[in-house]
């Protein structure tokens, strides 16, 4: 039985439930499954069942683990766990073990949360697949002909598929959201600089954001309060307390004001499409008023993300030059080791984008494109904040289609960068956004709803998703 | 002002790019220590080694520092962002450099030479240090040939500012006093140790030449400049190798050249022609630095007198020009305020001056002689009890005993001053003696006076003022 | 925008990012860039004159710490994790940075 974040860690700590029996369980899922799904780069079957006898030591001794307590988590591997390797699914960071805990991983480990793997992803976060990956793709565990989505589809299979009741991914343009949405789970994507970055390998720096994939809201609320906060290695983190995010969950959605957006690029299918007007409906049906609005800009967002986030993506992966750790492959000289080690050790998507993201910031070309970007991006937020002016929040869809088939987008890069058209601008603008199960559709794949909130909105977001979550129970 | 340099006609533009490692205890984005002659790669932490996943979070007292130095280059301190300039290099962790670009943090500054001249401060910025190279195997340890590069991260990531002059800069010798100047000032303010030799201050000079009048040359970068004396020297060799070219006809390249202190020359330095597309865009993972108003000022109000005003302020009270060269040591030692306590001790400030610039050059800026012991010395001059030979042996006494009543070491040494009246029997004497000397000197021989004087002070066996028997001398002559 | 792109311009940008691109994966990587720039091409038709640039999504400033140091990484282990290391003189190791002209 798949039991949910709260239920175990209530039961955990309450001793009714032993750790390293919940981690048994979801042990056994894994071995049964994972062949098949292969949602990890790396099982820490050991390594939990440690940590779960600790936690079942402490409740014995009459202390609390904290509010995860028990609770099988598996964090994408491109967050830095000390001396456990992360490879951000790449060839150049094969076997490389951190010698530090990133800040989500240490905040989760302080709340007595078991990890139980590292997931695979797009190597470097680049992609909406996990077709990516130098180690194999990740299968959706709903119907293994198909993807997961990515690029944190390691984390939402897992999830999916019973391996752990809670996982992290990273959300860059919609590497949470997507995925969520095409594996039927829920996924966050919180305010920009409400989760500290420090330990998540970069992507784009303007844009990341760790957030948490589970079956329901309210475990995703949870989730989010045990990482959310100022902290001191992030000097991009909001330094607003973070406010009990799941106070306004069972309030319903009445009085509150619920945008359509009437220009919103075309491109959702029909099932998909379906799927929102009917939870328009819902919301209505609950009590919501339902407001048009316009965010012209959103159809630009698709341009922009691509010119920001291969820039910043393309100063990132510099740093992988073989001098200091991971792959190295011999040259001559200093320039022709970097050279050779760069080329064997990033694939083609991550070569891609370094290639478009330095091309974006060179010298004569910085105006006409990266320039024009980041003022693409202020018109975004400028949007935004004007609908807000008449909204609570706003409902899209995730995805525009439930899950494609491997292989089915991977000819051609810029069908798989459509995938993000409705995710990509709440990264631009760094509100927060998340995506809630509502349904199925074609083939009787689910479908996500993206729910859209202003900056520190994740009280209200989580507040609508709950609603949406009620009404398609 | 110092001497105009020209050649052949040609006129020199030089502007200088000073890196000064500043006088923190932890590097500017992380809080790995900031100590220079560590084991190597002992002061390393996430962020300094550039590891996947860490960030950058700005050092407080680092930017205190780099205030305290536009103040006192009378920049104006604004509002101010972070940029990436993206090159590869191995001692390079992230390979991208954190700097300021569009917004550095101190403008629109100047700074004031001894010689009274005034050399435009464009900008001075925050930036982070490399790490070390060494290169092992092939000759001199330089690049080329080279088997191997070590790398060495203890200084990846140090606090520099980086101080840009205008090319305000016309000649070698005003180029060095330009950055003696400058070190003074960091010196005086706290912000670095400023040691070429240990590089903590690092010069790099660019250097064109003109015909006056015309419009600017080409101009070359020259690194590898590590003293004062390196400055004027790699100046005076680029600019002469550049009229060099011009005069045969070549056109100069605008290159990188390094300087040689070996065998006295620049060279060229490997030219990549990508070398300069920095890629430079807002660093995403630091928050503008906006420094209020109020911090601002209690820095500025928390600076030293500095050297400017310091020389004003003793010239002013000796009655001396603030470009003489007593002034200009006496403050570059730290010892004005000594001088000038002397004085507030009922001592002669000029005598003191004098004194304190020929004999103290090892004492410090608190010489262990007390301002009141030296006071109570040059008042013995200026009374008249003590020639200037004579004090300067007392002093020389003072100085080895760390002070002492100048009075008793007189007695001591058996000095007494000759009276004036005795004196004047003294030349009598003299001229009574040496009348031939006294017929040349009278008909205008000045050099016949040390025959007179030589008498004057045999007969009082060394105890006589020469100054005084002179003016005698000279007086009785007309 | 969308100079046309040649495969000059991409053998320049992959030089920029240390990456070596064989012949057949220059023309590839050029035809992809192309495309990728035209459809990009969307924005052309904005009027951004007035508009500032957006460059941070939530508006802080002034974000510091104390100088105080904090712990450092242990140089045998950092070493021991990197490709090439002198181990003794406590250096990473790289070839030499290149021959000059």
């Amino acid at each position: 039985m798949t039991r949910t974040v709260t239920e175990i860690a209530a039961g955990v700590r309450s001793g009714e439930l032993k750790a390293v029996d919940v981690l048994e369980q979801h042990l056994a899922a894994i071995d049964a499954r994972e062949g098949d799904v292969h949602a990890f780069n790396l099982v820490l079957a050991d390594q939990a069942r440690e940590a779960a006898a600790a936690v079942d030591a402490a409740v014995a001794a009459g202390n609390d683990p904290g509010p995860l307590a028990g609770v099988p988590v598996a964090l994408k591997d491109n967050m830095c766990t000390r001396g456990v390797p992360t490879t951000c699914s790449s060839k150049i960071l094969a076997g490389w073990k951190p010698p530090y805990d990133g800040t989500v991983v240490a905040k989760l480990a302080a709340a007595g949360a078991v990890t139980v793997g590292k997931t695979n992803l797009d190597e470097f976060a680049m992609g909406s697949s996990t077709e990516n990956s130098a180690f194999g793709p990740t299968r959706n565990p709903l119907d293994t002909t198909r993807v997961p989505g990515g690029s944190s589809g390691g984390s939402a299979a897992a999830v999916a598929a019973g391996f752990a009741a809670l996982s992290f991914g990273s959300d860059t343009g919609g590497s949470i959201r997507q995925p969520a949405a095409l594996c039927g789970v829920v996924g966050v994507k919180p305010t920009y600089g409400r989760v500290s970055r420090f330990g998540l390998v970069a992507f784009a720096s303007s844009l990341d954001q760790i957030g948490p994939f589970t079956h329901t809201v309210a475990d995703a609320a949870l989730a989010l309060q045990v990482v959310s906060g100022v902290d001191t290695h992030d000097s991009t983190t909001i330094p607003e307390p973070v406010p009990d995010l799941s106070a306004a969950l069972g309030r319903g959605v009445a009085g509150l004001r619920v945008g359509r957006i009437t220009d919103l690029p075309a491109g959702a299918d029909p099932d998909v499409q379906e799927r929102l007007d009917a939870a328009f409906a819902a919301l209505a049906a609950a009590g919501a008023t339902i407001v048009d609005v316009t965010v012209p800009a959103f159809t630009y967002g698709l341009t922009a993300y691509y010119l920001i986030a291969p820039a910043e993506a393309s100063s990132n992966l510099a740093r992988y030059d073989g001098v200091r750790y991971g792959l190295r492959v011999a040259g001559p000289d200093a320039d022709s080791m970097f050279a050779a080690t760069r080329t064997a050790g990033f694939g083609d998507e991550v070569k891609r984008r370094i290639l478009l993201g330095t091309y974006a910031l060179s010298a004569g070309y910085y105006d006409a494109y990266y320039g024009k970007a980041l003022k693409i991006r202020r018109l975004m937020a400028d949007d935004f904040a004007k609908a807000y002016a008449s909204c609570d929040v706003m409902l899209t869809p995730a995805s525009p289609s439930v899950a494609f088939e491997v292989g089915a987008k991977a000819a051609d890069p810029l069908a798989m960068y459509l995938c993000d058209t409705y995710t990509i601008p709440a990264n631009l603008t760094g509100d927060p956004a998340m995506s809630v199960p509502f349904g199925t559709g074609a083939g009787g794949l689910p479908v996500g709803v993206q729910v859209l909130a202003p900056a520190l909105g994740e009280p209200v977001m989580l507040q609508v998703a709950a609603e949406l979550e009620r009404s398609v129970a | 002002m110092t001497a105009a340099w020209t050649h052949d006609g040609y006129e020199l533009v030089v502007g200088l790019e000073v890196h000064v490692e500043l006088a923190t205890r932890t590097k500017l984005f992380s809080a790995s220590p900031n100590r220079f002659g560590d084991e190597p790669n002992t002061n390393i932490d996430p962020v300094t080694l550039g590891l996947p996943g860490a960030l950058p979070v700005l050092n407080r007292h680092a930017v205190e520092l780099a205030m305290r130095i536009g103040l006192a280059l009378n920049c104006t301190v604004q509002r101010c962002t972070f940029a990436r300039k993206n090159y590869f290099y191995p001692d390079m962790p992230k390979a991208y450099q954190v700097s300021q670009y569009d917004q550095p943090l101190n403008v629109d500054g100047y700074l004031d030479l001894p010689d009274g001249s005034r050399v435009g401060i464009e900008r001075a910025h925050m930036e982070e240090d490399a790490g070390k190279s060494v290169h092992v195997g092939g000759s001199e340890g330089r690049v080329a040939g080279a088997d191997e590069t070590l790398i060495d991260l203890n200084r990846a990531g140090v606090p520099l500012v980086e101080i840009v002059s205008r090319p305000d800069i016309s000649s070698p010798d005003q180029a060095r006093a330009y950055v003696t100047e400058l070190r003074s000032i960091l010196l005086a303010i706290g912000a670095s140790d400023a040691k070429m030799e240990e590089g903590s201050m690092r010069v790099d000079a660019n250097v064109s030449v003109r015909k006056p009048g015309a419009p600017l040359g080409t101009r070359c970068e020259i690194k590898n400049v590590n003293s004062v004396r390196s400055v004027g020297r790699a100046i005076e060799y680029e600019a002469r190798r550049q009229i060099d070219m011009i005069e045969a006809g070549e056109a100069v390249q605008q290159q990188t050249r390094h300087w040689s202190d070996a065998d006295g020359r620049t060279h060229t330095l490997r030219t990549k022609e990508d070398a300069d597309d920095y890629r430079y865009f807002l660093e995403p993972d630091l928050v503008p630095l906006d420094p209020a108003a109020e911090w601002v000022e209690s820095v500025r109000a928390a600076l030293p007198p500095l050297p400017a005003a310091r020389r004003a302020a003793l010239a002013a009270a000796a009655g001396l020009t603030a470009d003489a060269e007593p002034v200009a040591v006496l403050v570059e030692r730290g010892q004005d305020g000594y001088a000038l306590a002397v004085a507030e001790a009922g001592g002669d400030l000029g005598r003191a001056i004098v004194h304190v610039q020929q004999a103290f050059a090892e004492a410090g800026e608190a010489p262990a002689v007390s301002p009141a012991d030296l006071a109570k010395l040059t008042a013995l001059e200026t009374g008249g009890q003590l020639t200037a030979t004579q004090a300067k042996t007392v002093v020389g006494v003072l100085l080895e005993r760390g002070g002492g009543d100048a009075g008793a070491i007189a007695a001591e040494l058996g000095f007494e001053a000759v009276e004036s009246g005795e004196l004047e029997a003294l030349v009598d004497a003299a001229i009574a003696a040496e009348p031939d000397a006294w017929a040349k000197f009278q008909a205008g021989e000045g050099k016949a006076m040390g025959a007179l004087v030589g008498y004057v002070m045999k007969a009082s066996k060394g105890q006589a003022d020469g100054k005084q028997v002179t003016a005698i001398l000279n007086a009785r002559r007309s | 925008m969308s100079p046309r792109l040649t495969t000059d311009d991409v053998a320049h940008v992959a030089r920029l990012a240390r990456l070596n691109l064989a012949p057949d994966e220059l023309d590839r990587a050029t035809a992809q860039l192309t495309g990728m720039l035209e459809h990009f091409a969307d924005i052309d038709a904005l009027d951004l004159s007035a508009v500032e640039p957006m460059t941070q999504p939530y508006p802080l400033v002034n974000v510091m710490r104390d100088d105080v140091p904090g712990d450092v990484l242990d140089r045998d282990e950092v070493l021991a994790a990197a490709p090439d290391a002198d181990l003794a003189g406590g250096r990473f190791r790289v070839p030499p940075i290149g021959t000059p002209q």
